[in-house]
């Protein structure tokens, strides 16, 4: 299956798909949830931050396989919802993180996401979109009122953004040459 | 899977794994579950990391303010001791001032009157993974007898309580989570109302009457009726009054930082805690009491 996906990328087109050195995607993951529960003990601004999102927008871009970057989401998402605590039930990042994965991983396919300035507008762009899918699922699902859009999120999109340039640059050091 | 273009088969497999997921979020919402293993799991696999994590930022700050920082000592030891005699003067004039003890009382009070309940000191050692909520979790856990719904403090206010116990780590979820809430009431006017979470620093006492009067930093302490925090503990300060009906909207200000915790008091009682009424003592020996209350308690 997934041979195929990639076979569908290639006929389609002729952007690279990178490969990671082992257990650069889980280490990294891990480390992001790590730091995402540790860092705000001391630096409470830091919670601003999504940084298993930006790693699930990263993969999925330099993978550019759909079915693992939903896949990858969707792990990283749960794992993000089991630390979050009984307050936050389990599928509510799950779901909003599994469909950026995809979003990430076929956008990357079609679009050359290399450059600093398509990171930061594609993080930004996924930023709100994930947080749209949080507040769908928290409005729809859960029926808890949560505003659509604040002028925070869209600060806190742009914060996302500019870490996610620099965190993607060190990133790219973990693929293979 | 064969016959299916392979377009596709990425789009069904996502259509898949967010309903698997949603048919999850309505398993939990209808029987309350809360997928307790996953969380063991996770939380174990983290919490190692952060209790090493937490441990080395003790020690770093540890060695900075004992060895590097002591590099200007001399010069602050002679500011120090001049900002002390200052000091001196100024608790001399506290001291005469019986309404500044009131919060100090009460937690010497709730010593004294609780000196059966076992506390427990422990350090926060991570907070929630996500923006939406307010939790943390400490060092300590089953092993050390905590337990759910034991209440959190500080020695300035209340902090939460727990709500899910692990082995070697426990979650508090803080008084500005949404969900949470505590029995309170107005320190002057003695009017009951629980105070909740809102997902912003700032708390929301729901249920006081428009025809009550109010007062901008009036003190909020705990009423004991939630069964979990003793009465006359402080909880906050009036921040924020705004007119409504029926009730106004009081907005209030945590006493204790929580924002930024770094060690925490676990009551270690699942039983109610009942408030003895104790004559008010002396600022200096309230003050003595309250730092000593840090510490773990018999």
């Amino acid at each position: 299956m997934m041979n195929d996906a990639f076979d569908l990328r290639l006929t389609e087109t002729h952007i690279e798909v990178h490969k990671f050195r082992a257990g650069a995607i889980v280490g990294s993951t891990f480390l992001a949830l790590m730091l995402q529960a540790f860092i705000p003990v001391y630096i409470p601004k830091f919670a601003v931050l999504d940084l298993p999102l930006l790693i699930t927008i990263y993969f999925g871009l330099s993978r550019r396989n759909p079915s693992t970057g939903l896949l990858l989401g969707m792990f990283t998402g749960l794992l993000q919802d089991s630390l979050s605590g009984p307050t936050v039930p389990l599928g509510l990042y799950g779901i909003a993180k599994t469909i950026i994965g995809y979003l990430a991983s076929s956008i990357g396919a079609r679009l050359d996401t290399e450059h600093p300035a398509a990171r930061f507008a594609t993080t930004m762009i996924f930023f709100v979109v994930h947080q749209g899918f949080v507040t769908l699922t928290r409005r729809v699902l859960l029926a808890e009122p949560e505003p659509w859009f604040t002028l925070r999120l869209l600060i806190a999109a742009a914060l996302n953004a500019v870490v996610a340039v620099l965190l993607f640059a060190f990133l790219d050091r973990l693929r293979k040459s | 899977m064969a016959g299916i273009p392979s377009r596709h088969r990425s789009l069904i497999l996502l259509a898949g794994v967010i309903l698997l997921q949603v048919v999850l979020l309505a398993v939990q919402i209808k029987r309350d579950s809360q997928g307790r293993l996953l969380r063991v799991w996770t939380v174990g696999a983290v919490s190692p990391f952060q209790r090493a994590g937490a441990k080395g930022i003790g020690n770093i700050r540890g060695t900075w303010s004992h060895y590097f920082a002591l590099q200007n000592t001399s010069r602050e030891n002679e500011q120090l001791r001049s900002e002390n005699d200052q000091l001196k003067l100024q608790v001399n004039q506290l001291q005469s001032k019986a309404a500044e003890a009131d919060r100090l009382a009460a937690l010497l009070n709730f010593r004294q009157a609780q000196h059966n309940v076992p506390m427990l000191a422990a350090r926060v050692i991570g907070t929630s993974a996500d923006t939406a909520s307010r939790t943390i979790y400490l060092d300590h856990g089953e092993r050390d007898g905590i337990r759910r719904n034991m209440g959190v403090i500080t020695p300035d206010g209340v902090v939460g309580k727990v709500i899910e116990s692990y082995r070697d780590t426990a979650q508090v979820l803080l008084l500005t989570d949404r969900e949470s809430g505590v029995g309170a009431m107005l320190s002057d006017s003695r009017i009951q109302s629980p105070v909740g979470g809102t997902g912003d620093p700032l708390l929301s006492m729901k249920y006081i009457p428009t025809d009550e009067t109010v007062n901008l930093g009036e003190h909020v302490i705990t009423s004991g009726m939630d069964r979990i925090f003793p009465r006359d503990l402080p909880v906050g300060v009036v921040a924020e009054i705004k007119t409504g009906r029926p009730f106004q909207q009081v907005r209030v200000r945590p006493a204790a930082n929580l924002q930024r915790l770094e060690e925490v008091i676990v009551l270690l009682t699942l039983h109610p805690l009942e408030q003895k009424k104790e004559p008010v003592a002396a600022p200096a020996e309230a003050s003595k009491t309250v730092g000593g209350t840090a510490a773990v308690n018999p």
